[in-house]
């Protein structure tokens, strides 16, 4: 427990929300949200429909400006900051309903992802400089790499739209993680998915986890993947945080228990 | 050397073009309709970047090839002309001056496009649209109302550069430069476009949430894109002022905007081979129109039933073409290319040229 404390006070957290609220007009979507996620966690985020979770998603991505509150990526601010600035601090996300460029090619799909270190502009692409390149080498050669991890290589020149739907998540998280982020948020992995790709998708992101050194924040509504994959689960219903801790701390809680299924009262 | 055939092929075709226009082997109606061919392919081109590989719906590209026209116009008389005082350069230098002052009439066009890409960071589709034929007037109404420049009687004394550049070495000047212009043009967009840096603009057409969350910088991306596409009709536009020797803001107007979008239309959204095709059947096409036999014998079924109509073919015409675009839009709607290029319909042709 001591060494534990003191790893925590040594480094920074990947992600630190403080006191995050957002109003859409009369709608408190999120009240008072805070969390702290350390490097190396694995933790999820529950609730009902229209709790709020992917307007919180939507904030940490730099989507939406919050009405109140602060947000820190690595430790650095990202109030102001548009999404691509916040996916280049080291934020990368997945979407609830699957947006991937459809009429480009898998592998262009992971390369256009890495933008933010493209490092060059319009007048070194028109030119073919040196420094275009070397760095458009590199992209591609990290890009085809990534695809071999991922077992996607050999759909490299094919278009996801024709790639079977469980392809299709896992090319959309390997292009969120084509961005090497330190950071990834993952809004409802499991969506549509059968159980056994289930089975196969927890496989796939506990192999991330460790592979890629990646902390890993989750939305999900599958409690089975929730429950194995997950250290610690934060319940929020009506933008309120109602409970956190373990899966089976959680599980049990009577204010989750109200939130999902009703009071047994009525 | 094989891989490079096609791209020898047309270097050939070119120099072919250009020494038969210098012996008088083919007039000059055969070389203005040439020249149209080219700015056709630059206007139809660029336009294709904006509307086919962004998706963004504009339609009021003749603007910036309106602002290109005027400022190179007016640079050209001032430099070159007698309209506005004594010429500024002496006239040999002609030659190196006239292709900078082209880049000059699209850098300023290219700027003009802040006019619509700064609003499209928020609106889309048909806003955009509007915006966009909105500033088509904008541009038009301006230089009608500058009177230094002769308001709506038009501007001329273009002439005078290309006959400067004729007294320095007798030749097809222009056709010269258009030439080198539209191979221009499509070496740009090709370069831009099939770098990961311009892929982010097909990113934009697909998801443009995804492309801001996976690090595109969309705003930027958009602004460099419409640069590029304005630039290049600026640069089609100067051109099409010193062929002419005479431009009228008319002559930029939304009919101007509308002949892009067909050809952009009729080529395939996206394709930059499908919008060069296009460019080449719709000019050649509205030549042929021209000609008062050939429409008479495409009419002859009706005027045999109604023997007093005496179609003209300067008005048939345009009965004609948008009913062609009527009838590629039932059929085949996503134009004659789709969003492929001709290596990708025939992968054979792929062995034969190299254009990067």
């Amino acid at each position: 427990m001591m060494a534990q404390t003191q790893i925590q006070t040594e480094s920074t957290p990947v992600l630190e929300v403080r006191d995050l609220t957002q109003r859409f007009g009369g709608l408190t979507a999120v009240n008072d949200f805070n969390v702290k996620l350390m490097p190396g966690e694995l933790s999820g985020l529950i609730g009902p429909n229209g709790a709020g979770k992917t307007t919180i998603f939507n904030l940490v991505s730099g989507f939406y400006q919050p009405t109140d509150g602060q947000i820190f990526v690595d430790g650095i601010p990202t109030a102001g900051l548009k999404p691509h600035k916040v996916t280049a601090l080291g934020a990368a996300r997945t979407f609830q309903n699957i947006r991937l460029w459809n009429d480009m090619t898998v592998l262009d799909n992971i390369r256009v992802a890495q933008h933010y270190q493209l490092g060059y502009g319009f007048f070194h692409a028109i030119v073919r400089s040196k420094r275009y390149r070397a760095r458009e080498e590199q992209v591609a050669k990290e890009a085809e790499e990534l695809l071999d991890v991922f077992d996607l290589k050999r759909h490299a020149e094919e278009l996801p739209k024709n790639l079977p739907y469980g392809t299709q998540r896992k090319l959309e998280i390997a292009r969120a993680l084509s961005s090497h982020p330190k950071l990834l948020l993952l809004d409802e992995p499991a969506a549509g998915l059968n159980s056994a790709d289930a089975k196969e998708l927890i496989r796939l992101i506990r192999w991330i986890h460790e592979t890629f050194h990646v902390t890993i924040w989750m939305i999900e509504h599958h409690m089975d993947v929730m429950m194995e994959l997950c250290t610690q689960i934060k319940v929020i219903d009506f933008g309120e945080t109602i409970a956190e801790g373990s899966a089976e701390h959680v599980r049990n809680h009577p204010a989750v228990m109200t939130a999902y299924l009703g009071d047994e009262n009525i | 050397m094989k891989k490079y055939s096609l791209n020898m092929l047309l270097v050939v075709f070119a120099i072919g073009l250009l020494l038969a226009a210098h012996f008088r082997m083919i007039d000059g109606y055969i070389q203005i309709v040439v020249m149209t061919i080219g700015i056709n392919i630059m206007m139809s081109t660029s336009l294709n970047l904006v509307n086919g590989n962004m998706g963004e719906f504009t339609c009021g590209h003749a603007a910036f090839m309106c602002v290109g026209a005027y400022i190179s116009s007016i640079l050209s008389v001032f430099c070159f002309g007698t309209k506005f005082g004594d010429p500024l350069l002496p006239a040999a230098s002609v030659v190196i001056v006239f292709p900078i002052i082209l880049l000059i009439g699209g850098a300023v066009a290219a700027i003009s496009s802040l006019l619509v890409s700064v609003p499209s960071f928020k609106t889309r589709d048909d806003y955009l649209a509007i915006i966009s034929i909105a500033v088509n007037y904008m541009v038009i109404s301006a230089i009608e109302n500058m009177d230094f420049v002769g308001g709506s009687r038009g501007f001329q004394g273009m002439k005078d550069t290309v006959w400067a550049m004729t007294d320095v070495l007798d030749g097809p000047w222009m056709l010269f430069w258009v030439i080198n212009f539209t191979v221009f043009a499509v070496w740009v967009i090709r370069r831009f476009i099939s770098s990961t840096y311009g892929k982010g603009v097909n990113a934009i057409r697909q998801d443009e949430v995804a492309a801001e969350i996976m690090s595109v910088n969309t705003n930027k991306i958009k602004i460099i894109n419409f640069m590029v596409a304005a630039g290049l009709a600026g640069c089609a536009g100067g051109l099409y002022a010193h062929i002419i020797g005479y431009v009228n803001p008319q002559s930029f107007n939304i009919l101007k905007s509308t002949e892009a979008l067909v050809m952009v239309y009729l080529g395939g959204m996206g394709s930059l081979s499908g919008a060069i095709i296009s460019a080449i059947i719709f000019t050649c096409l509205l030549e042929v129109l021209r000609s008062q036999a050939i429409i008479d014998a495409l009419l002859s079924p009706v005027t045999f039933i109604f023997p007093d109509w005496e179609p003209s073919a300067g008005v048939i015409k345009w009965v004609m073409i948008p009913l062609l675009l009527v009838i590629v839009m039932q059929f085949r709607s996503e134009g004659i290319m789709g969003n492929r290029e001709l290596g990708d319909v025939f992968p054979k042709l792929k062995k034969f040229y190299r254009f990067k």
